[in-house]
């Protein structure tokens, strides 16, 4: 089963025609001085994981306060009277969904798509995009921060544990590769 | 040094608009990137696509170049930028966790939230993937909490743990990097049939650039004392001409005998002075450059905020010098003794002989024997004197380097 694309980048009737995506030294050149300007004005990098770790912790301490604030991890996020959600790299993150759309749009790319390797249906793409981002968000959390934090803004500092990051980073991709090869490959 | 902004003082709304703005950035660019699309992303590790790889390693070292030459030409004191613990063996764990579930979902946090923006539906789920993954582990760490927090590093970059100038790292790096990419291209050419004429020529002159900058570092070398020193020197000069951290002896003395407070005191004389006579708790240090930096560097570079330095020589003049080292180096609760050892032997020295001296920083007393600090005067009784003065230490906290990307 296929889904019809819909969203603003698609016209009535017509298949999305989106543009090609930018040179990918020039993207890594410009994201790098996005980075640099990240630093230079606020003395912090980037960072993605630590938003949805706040979003969380925002989440449970509504429906479980106590279990927040006698949480001996929670509480560096939540607890007592802290806004979890009141803290920059939230507003961090949505800029970022925001940057993304504005993107999207101008290339054409805003539509509604599962994306996928062509082997696979739908709902499997979805059940391991699932499995996927729970060892991921699992992860970032593990290694304190995730391809963004650690591995992108770290290395760039370069703090040791970035490095190290990256390199298990790799290698752990690389390990798990063979094994999902189906995903992704015809 | 004017970067970083003081987030503190700039205030909570224009920081989370800047920190909006720069996430407007970055989302633009993964987006722009083909970040959004997890075959593009999970492409790199069949070698059928090699846009992660360039990407994130061209923004590794166009930041690097740009963040470590600022800091060289003295625009950003990297002092105060935040740089990710190296907790070793958690960060390699969850490294390894995190590529396992990139390779298999095709995206990471940031990048979902990009597509999420595009209305890729497999991202959209990704992200509810990444909230369950962080709540687990907000279930789980309690149990191997030990391990979490195993093997703190601290702020430790390759320059440190090396001990060679950023520069040098940062031109190895950038090279580096330019012939992994070098190999990638024909690499591409060979297997994945892409003509290598069709990339810009741009990019030749972007390495160029960067190796040129990355040089220029190197030239210009690391800031030091003299460098942070004359970035403060506008404000701090006027709080030593108005003499607001010069402190009375009485001062002193009240503040070694306040159970609030802690009071590191640095002797800046030399061993034989010192053997003279000293203040008991002081410690000596040689009134040398190096020796005052090195003792800020590695004692004082995290006292806490309720501990005062003071620094101290037989006048003012070596005690003066070596408060600058210290507030170049961010020892901000420093004060200078007042008058020196010699104002503080004429007002609690009964026994000492004066005697005259021929420069400012001149022991101007003399002792029959090398007391050190084992005579009254070296630990006087506060009750027994009554001093007026005017109190001039205010601690301020200090500038912490707050949050983080992971925070």
């Amino acid at each position: 089963m296929t889904i019809k694309p819909i969203g603003p980048s698609v016209r009535k009737g017509k298949a999305p025609n989106p543009r090609p995506f930018m040179n990918e030294y020039l993207a890594g050149a410009l994201l790098g001085a996005v980075l640099f300007l990240s630093v230079l004005l606020t003395g912090d990098g980037l960072g993605a994981s630590g938003a949805v770790q706040r979003v969380w912790a925002g989440i449970l301490d509504f429906i479980a306060p106590h279990y927040v604030d006698t949480s001996a991890y929670l509480v560096n996020y939540a607890g007592g009277s802290t806004n979890p959600w009141a803290h920059w790299i939230v507003f961090l993150a949505i800029g970022t969904f925001i940057g993304g759309f504005v993107s999207g749009m101008i290339g054409r790319r805003v539509y509604t798509e599962i994306v996928k390797g062509p082997r696979i249906s739908n709902s499997t793409r979805l059940w391991f995009a699932l499995l996927g981002g729970t060892l991921v968000g699992y992860g970032a959390r593990f290694a304190r921060g995730c391809t963004s934090s650690q591995g992108l803004s770290g290395s760039a500092l370069l703090s040791v544990g970035s490095w190290v990051f990256m390199a298990l980073f790799f290698t752990g991709a690389l390990v798990a590769s063979p094994f999902v090869k189906k995903l992704w490959n015809n | 040094m004017p970067f970083p902004l003081d987030l503190i003082a700039l205030g909570d709304p224009l920081t989370n608009l800047l920190f909006l703005v720069v996430g407007v950035g970055f989302g633009f660019m993964l987006e722009q990137a083909g970040f959004g699309r997890s075959t593009k992303l999970a492409g790199q590790f069949y070698f059928t696509d090699f846009a992660m790889f360039k990407v994130m390693f061209t923004a590794v070292i166009t930041a690097s170049v740009l963040i470590y030459g600022t800091a060289a030409v003295g625009l950003l004191d990297m002092r105060k930028v935040f740089v990710p613990g190296t907790y070793l063996w958690p960060i390699a764990v969850g490294a390894f966790i995190l590529g396992v579930g990139f390779v298999i979902g095709g995206l990471c946090p940031g990048t979902s939230i990009a597509g999420a923006a595009t209305l890729k539906i497999d991202a959209m789920v990704f992200l509810g993937g990444v909230v369950v993954g962080v709540a687990l582990f907000g279930v789980t760490v309690p149990h191997f909490m030990d391990f979490w927090t195993y093997s703190d590093y601290g702020r430790l970059t390759l320059p440190d743990w090396l001990g060679i100038p950023s520069g040098w790292v940062v031109l190895v790096v950038v090279v580096i990097a330019l012939l992994l990419f070098w190999a990638a291209e024909i690499y591409e050419k060979r297997s994945l049939d892409l003509d290598p004429k069709d990339a810009p020529r741009g990019r030749y002159i972007g390495a160029g650039v960067l190796v040129a900058l990355a040089l220029v570092i190197v030239v210009i070398g690391d800031p030091g004392t003299k460098d942070y020193w004359g970035v403060v020197s506008a404000e701090q000069q006027v709080r030593l001409d108005n003499r607001e951290v010069q402190i009375h002896p009485g001062e002193l003395l009240a503040i070694m005998h306040d159970k609030g407070k802690n009071v590191i005191m640095l002797d800046v004389r030399d061993q034989r002075d010192y053997n003279q006579f000293h203040i008991r708790a002081a410690r000596q240090v040689d009134p040398t450059l190096d020796a005052v930096e090195a003792v800020a560097l590695d004692d004082l570079s995290d006292v806490n905020n309720r501990t005062v330095i003071v620094t101290m020589s037989n006048g003012e003049k070596a005690a003066t010098d070596a408060w600058k080292t210290l507030i170049a180096n961010d020892v901000i609760n420093s004060y200078i003794l007042e008058g020196g050892i010699n104002e503080w032997l004429e007002i609690f020295g009964e026994d000492a002989d004066p005697k005259p001296v021929n420069y400012p920083d001149q022991l101007a007393f003399t002792f029959t024997e090398a007391i050190g600090g084992r005579c009254i005067a070296s630990d006087p009784d506060h009750h027994e004197f009554e001093l007026v003065y005017e109190p001039k230490v205010k601690i301020a906290a200090a500038g912490a380097v707050v949050g983080g990307g992971c925070g």
